[in-house]
Parts: structure tokens; C-alpha cells; sequence
């Protein structure tokens, strides 16, 4: 490529915000292949890196490329020849960027996928053609419901081994269907591919004419995310307050934040949690200026009308669309913590946007299988990986949305306060 | 040089002051790295009480810099910055970093390697292939030891190196520094858990997402000044191991290694003994855009002597503390 041709394609030009994608499914499934796959026939592999794991392919003695080693980072990961945590690869195409979070998809390592999936705007499931849906299909399929991806791809893979067979990607996709009825699924995407061929991966496939739709990085580039945030919500948590303390700031006091849903615009007019005072956006700050509005996960300086006692952790929203301030929590959680399973009654550190209160797990109502979607409510404690249906009990109010509307004002983690740990991610149901 | 005249920080904060003009609302190449890098600064230094920002004069942490002062403009930075200066540096950098730390007007704490050799801390190999750049993690951890530091800002990337890929946006370290890869905490959404005991410290990553390319692109659209290396220049070069090391007082040259003046420029900047140049003809930031672009090699594969030495050589050094 010359530069006449990249200016024309865009690549130094101003572009959107990257897809973030997650893939899980493990080793067998042809995840890594597949990953190779899009980087390689997309050119985003470096030429040292892939001398490299030629090299190391070749060293260990293996017929062919393996292009795990491009993404298994881990000394551990090598070694075993599986993946143990998430690992972030970034490649671009002429249409869109994009960060690929591959997760690993072991049940052992439940946890690092769920923070894979976090962030996802995308996921894809991997699905040999020979096995169909299988017990590792419905768990991930289930995490990436549980985690609100927007939008799932269930990648069909191996056709090649199939013959090819419409049919039996037909009957792949009826007994998804059937289980995923049963999940919190907006947007299923079905696609046959052989990622080691590169069969409807990057190219479309010359062996399945009776497949329309895209390939698969076709829909990966075209996947309408815009209408996924949360517009119509406003919520602002206040994450750092902006005093200068300078001769020329004397009097200037922002409130510093990320947008986490909906636009804020000056002149709008705003009440603030926990106090309920209202006020008005007097301006929009950011380090170039003044802007007229600030939208989703856009990190600005509000400044108010009126000379109000607010700091961080404190939330504002509109006067006539507030969270639901509670101290009593209903949520799914993920348990996290390898070492300490959830103990009723313990008290732990639970962060919710930039608001940190102490909370602890007064009842444990169910743990969901995560294979049969059964819901024991015989349990009393959850362990590593488990997801279960909780109450919990804070020391003074979250200003809580329902996660399924808005993953951030409706996501938290809990802290192990004597070992400092992660313990869990939860999921906050106001409703239902 | 670059094309574009040099913008210092300081007029940046004068000129943002009176004027009430309008920032154009089509989003800039790199906005949604640019607010995720901003808000990570916020809540550290929300929530820890010592933090420092890593600054080498290097590109990726003169982007650092730039984002930490959007973060909190029109305050100062609420933390200083610090250098783990090897002694072996060039000449144009050093300038360069103490130029801009007095522009942005924070302060700067330079942790030093030779420091650290003469207290009997590490012992400097010797040889013409000897570097210090591995001895930076004693001195660096003195430093943070030292300054009671508790959260380390560095501009690392995970696009960077395999075991940078794996690694949260807050790590964690333990007393000794070490970082434990298999047992990293979880990190969910924008959440981050800057909990530690202490004596212990967390590095944090603001860059994690950016790759070379989108440095660029903040680069040229926000006309940030850098050391002049990073442009295509004259230099008196020799070849070794395939790469084009620049000719200067910290290096000596093997039997057979021929000087030889080419045009390059830097794609990485850190210790002059094992950083290396490119052939490139890429004299102005927009040159540099397409060039990443199309680059074809990674910018450590090219560019570091360190880096080869194993397949996992960044993941050990990392567990080491390494930053």
C-alpha cells in the first residue's frame, strides 16, 4: 500500500470508536485458528512475530503454524497449550478498529472470561460442526447473556469436516435456538466457517454456495453498535473534583466524570444524589474547551449554577429519571475469589461506579447452573466460578440501575477487605 | 523535525483559559482512548495517596503526560513524575524531558541506575554488550521504596509484547514488586480495585488499548512536541544483529562493526546501549501515520536488543517488576 491509497482508505483519517469483541471457546474448538485466521488474512500479523512462532512451531516439532502461540502469552499458556487468562489483540481494516479480547474456556477459568466479556460489545461462540451444542456452548452462551453482550455470533466451525452439510448447520442452529430461548440473547448471528481453511472467515467460502449471509469479518465490520448505549438515561458520577488553587482558577470548582449514559448539554437541568438538590450545567469543560454536549463514556469537567456540597460518589441525573437509591441490593454474582467462597453475613467492600460502600451478602437465594440453567436454592455458599442470586445489604445507598439497562451504574465488584481480592462481579436487578 | 511547530503545555492552559470557543463535535481519531486513558488517571489519584507518572522522554510517555494534564486541566498534575535514568542516554532526550517537565510544571524525581551501582545495589555487567537497562528494576523499586510511591503510572501497551497483553489496566505488585501473572485480580467494566497493603504498590497502564498507530495519530492531531530522534534524520550508524545501533559514547563497537552515516529515526527511545534505529525517510509526523501504518515488523522487534533475549524475557523481568 502506498499512502495516496492509505489517505484514500481512510487510515489516517478520523475514525470510530474500536469493536470490542470477545472469543471463547477453547483450544479444541479452533478459537486461536480462528484468531490467526482474522489477523493473519486481515495483515495485522508483524512479520517478526510470525518468524517467530514459525520458529517455535517448528522447534516443537508440529507440521503446522501454531497460531496460538500468537496469543497465548503466558509462560504457563505455553507450557500447557491452553489459555489461563485474557489477552488483548488490536487489528484494524480499512472500515473499523478493533481490540479482540480472546478468553479463555476452561470452567477453571470462568473468571477471566467473564472480565473479558465485560467490556464486549460482540462475542463469539465457537460451535464444532461435528459436536453441536455441547456443555461448553451453553456455559459461554449463558456468561455472555449473564454479562449483557449485546451481540452474539455463534461461529459454526470445522465445516470442512462436516462436508460442508447445510444440514447439519441447520441443525446446529435449531438446537441453539432451542436452548437460547431460555437466555437474555438481543442479537444471534449464525455463520458455517472452517477458520483453518479460512473458509467465510475473511473470504467467503467456495464449498457452501447455499450460505447468503456474511462472513465473518464482514459482519464484524458492519455490526450496528451505535443504538447498544444507553441514550435516554443520564447518569454522571462524580469521579474527581477540579480545583486549581491557581491566581487565574480562583473561583473554579468541576466536577470531573465519564458520561456512563445518556447527553448532558449545558443549560440542562440536573438534581444530585445522594443530596436530591437541583441545579443547572452551567458548562461542559474539557482540556480544549468548552463542548456543547457530552454523550456516553465521554470523560469531561461539569460545571453547576449553583455553589452545591458534592463529591466523588456522588450521582447526577435529571430531576425526573433517578436511579433507585437502595440499600438493599438484589443481583446476580459471579464468585471470583479462588481462595474464600461467599460467606453470608461477611462484610466486604463493594464498588459501584466511583462509589465505594462496605455490604455484605444477606441472602444467597439460588445458584444457577450454569449447564442446565437449574436453580438450586439448597446452596449456602458459592464457590469459584459459580454464579449465583443474591441480597445484599450495604451501608448506605447505591444509586443502582438495572444492569440490563446500563452495565455501568449497574455493575459493582465486592473486595475482600483482608486479602484486598476481586471477589466477585455483580449484576444489579432493580426489577424482575 | 516535525512539520508542525512545537505547542508547549503551558500556552496549551493559557490559551483554553479565555477563549470559550467550541471543540468540534466529530469525535478526533483516538477520543475514546483519549476519555478511557482520562478517566483511569482520575481514579487513581482519587483513590491513591503517592502516585507518580514513569517519564523517560520517550513517546509514549510525553503522551502520558499530555493525557494526565487533560485529566485534571485546569489544575496541575496532582503528582510528580519520575525518570529511572540509566546514565547511558541521548543527549537531545535529556534536554528535551527537562524542557517539557518545566512547561507542564510538575516535578520531576530522577531515580538513577548509576545511583544504584554505586551503593553496592547492582552490579554493572561488563563488555561491549553489557546494558544497564535490566538493572533499572532495583533502582526503580528503590525509588518507589523510597518515595513511598503507591501507584506507578507507566505507559506500556499491551499491543507491545505478549506478556504486556495479559496484563490488567491495575496491577497489582506485592512488596517485593513481583508480579504474580497466574493470579492477576479480576477486572471487570471500567472497575478498578486499587486496594493494597502497605509497602505494596500498583502499576497502572492508561495506554493498555493504544496501539503504535493510534500514538501516532494523538501525536500529529494533538501536535505534541517529542525528542527530534523520533523523525528521520542523518546519523552515523553500525549494523549489529540486523539492527542499525546509532554510534555514541555508551557503545563500543565490535571488530568488524563499521560506522556508516544513513537515514533513520527512532521507533523506540529507552538506554542508548541497546535501542536501535530504522531506516526510515518519515521526517514529519504524518509521514510517521502512514509509515506505522504499513509497518510490517513489530516497534520492539525492531528496535530492541533486550527483547531477544527469550521467549518469555518480558514476562520474567516483568515478574520482577520490571515496568
Amino acid at each position: 500500500m502506498t499512502l495516496a491509497d492509505l489517505l484514500e482508505d481512510g487510515v489516517a483519517a478520523k475514525r470510530a470508536a474500536p469493536l470490542r469483541f470477545a472469543t471463547v471457546g477453547s483450544v479444541d474448538d479452533g478459537k486461536s485458528t480462528l484468531i490467526g485466521r482474522l489477523l493473519h488474512d486481515s495483515k495485522s500479523i508483524f512479520e517478526d512475530q510470525l518468524e517467530h512462532i514459525e520458529a517455535v512451531s517448528k522447534k516443537r516439532g508440529s507440521d503446522y503454524v501454531d497460531l496460538a502461540l500468537l496469543t497465548d502469552g503466558l509462560r504457563a499458556e505455553r507450557e500447557q497449550g491452553i489459555t489461563i487468562d485474557v489477552a488483548y489483540r488490536y487489528f484494524s481494516t480499512p472500515h473499523r478498529d478493533f481490540v479482540i479480547a480472546d478468553c479463555p474456556g476452561h470452567v477453571q477459568y470462568t473468571r477471566n472470561a467473564i472480565t473479558g466479556a465485560s467490556t464486549a460489545d460482540l462475542a463469539i461462540v465457537l460451535v464444532d460442526a461435528r459436536h453441536g451444542v455441547v456443555e461448553q456452548t451453553r456455559r459461554h452462551s449463558l456468561l455472555m447473556s449473564l454479562l449483557g453482550v449485546p451481540h452474539l455470533v455463534i461461529a459454526v466451525n470445522k465445516m470442512d469436516l462436516v462436508a460442508f452439510s447445510e444440514a447439519r448447520f441447520d441443525e446446529v442452529r435449531q438446537e441453539f435456538s432451542e436452548f437460547a430461548a431460555r437466555l437474555d440473547l438481543r442479537d444471534v448471528t449464525f455463520i458455517p466457517i472452517s477458520a483453518l481453511a479460512g473458509d467465510n472467515v475473511v473470504e467467503r467460502s467456495t464449498s457452501m454456495a447455499w450460505y447468503q449471509g456474511p462472513t465473518l469479518l464482514h459482519h464484524l465490520e458492519t455490526v450496528y453498535t451505535a443504538s447498544d448505549d444507553n441514550l435516554i438515561d443520564v447518569r454522571f458520577p462524580v469521579q474527581y473534583v477540579v480545583r486549581p488553587q491557581r491566581a487565574e482558577h480562583r473561583d473554579y470548582r468541576g466536577y470531573a466524570g465519564t458520561v456512563a449514559a445518556g447527553t448532558l448539554r449545558p443549560g440542562d437541568e440536573v438534581m444530585v444524589l445522594p443530596s436530591g438538590l437541583t441545579t443547572r450545567i452551567e458548562r461542559i469543560d474539557t482540556a480544549d474547551g468548552p463542548v456543547t454536549e457530552a454523550r456516553a463514556s465521554m470523560a469531561v469537567t461539569l460545571l453547576l449554577t449553583d455553589d452545591l456540597d458534592i463529591s466523588r460518589g456522588d450521582m447526577i441525573c435529571r430531576p425526573h429519571n433517578q436511579p433507585t437509591p437502595s440499600q438493599d441490593l438484589d443481583a446476580m454474582v459471579a464468585w471470583m475469589d479462588s481462595e474464600h467462597p461467599l460467606s453470608l453475613r461477611k462484610v466486604y467492600t463493594l464498588k459501584h461506579t466511583t462509589r465505594s460502600v462496605r455490604a455484605m451478602v444477606t441472602d444467597l437465594r439460588y445458584r444457577l447452573d450454569v449447564h442446565t440453567l437449574h436453580r438450586d436454592d439448597s446452596v449456602s455458599q458459592l464457590e469459584l466460578n459459580e454464579i449465583g442470586r443474591v441480597t445484599l445489604r450495604a451501608t448506605s445507598p447505591l444509586f443502582a440501575d438495572d444492569y440490563r439497562h446500563n452495565r455501568v451504574t449497574g455493575s459493582f465488584v465486592l473486595i475482600d477487605e483482608a486479602t484486598n481480592q476481586t471477589a466477585a462481579a455483580g449484576m444489579l436487578r432493580t426489577s424482575g | 523535525m516535525p512539520s508542525s511547530a512545537p505547542v508547549r503545555a503551558e500556552s496549551f492552559a493559557r490559551s483554553k483559559t479565555d477563549s470559550a470557543h467550541t471543540a468540534p463535535t466529530a469525535p478526533s481519531a483516538t477520543a475514546q482512548l483519549e476519555d478511557e486513558a482520562i478517566t483511569i488517571f482520575r481514579e487513581v489519584a482519587a483513590e491513591c495517596e503517592r502516585p507518580v507518572l514513569l517519564f523517560s522522554g520517550g513517546k509514549d510517555s510525553v503522551v502520558m503526560l499530555h493525557l494526565a494534564h487533560r485529566a485534571f486541566w485546569p489544575a496541575r498534575i496532582p503528582f510528580p513524575v519520575m525518570h529511572v535514568d540509566t546514565g547511558h542516554n541521548f543527549d537531545e532526550v535529556i534536554e528535551f524531558r527537562d524542557r517539557t517537565v518545566a512547561d507542564f510544571g510538575v516535578e520531576l524525581v530522577v531515580a538513577s541506575v548509576q545511583g544504584s551501582i554505586d551503593a553496592g545495589r547492582v552490579r554493572e555487567d561488563t563488555g561491549p554488550r553489557a546494558s544497564r537497562n535490566p538493572l533499572q528494576t532495583v533502582t526503580l523499586l528503590d525509588a518507589i521504596a523510597e518515595h513511598r510511591f503507591d501507584a506507578v503510572f507507566g505507559g506500556a501497551r499491551r499491543d507491545e509484547e505478549r506478556a504486556r497483553a495479559k496484563e490488567r489496566v491495575v496491577s497489582h505488585r506485592d512488596e517485593f514488586g513481583q508480579w504474580d501473572p497466574k493470579n492477576q485480580r479480576p477486572e471487570l467494566w471500567g472497575i478498578y480495585n486499587t486496594r493494597h497493603r502497605r509497602g505494596e504498590h500498583l502499576r497502572v497502564f492508561p495506554l493498555s488499548n493504544w496501539t503504535e498507530l493510534d500514538i501516532w495519530r494523538f501525536i500529529a492531531e494533538r501536535k505534541v512536541d517529542l525528542p527530534s530522534l523520533y523523525y528521520a534524520h542523518q546519523r552515523q550508524v553500525f549494523r549489529r544483529d540486523g539492527m542499525l545501533m546509532a554510534v555514541n559514547r555508551h557503545v563500543r563497537m565490535l571488530e568488524g562493526e563499521q560506522p556508516f552515516e544513513a537515514t533513520v529515526r527512532f521507533r523506540t527511545i529507552g538506554d542508548a546501549t541497546c535501542t536501535a534505529a530504522v531506516a526510515s525517510s518519515a521526517f514529519t509526523v504524518d509521514d510517521i501515520v502512514a509509515e506505522t501504518a504499513v509497518a510490517r515488523i513489530t516497534e520492539r522487534g525492531a528496535t530492541r536488543a533486550d527483547d531477544r533475549i527469550s521467549e518469555a524475557g518480558m514476562e520474567d523481568r516483568k515478574r520482577q517488576g520490571y515496568f
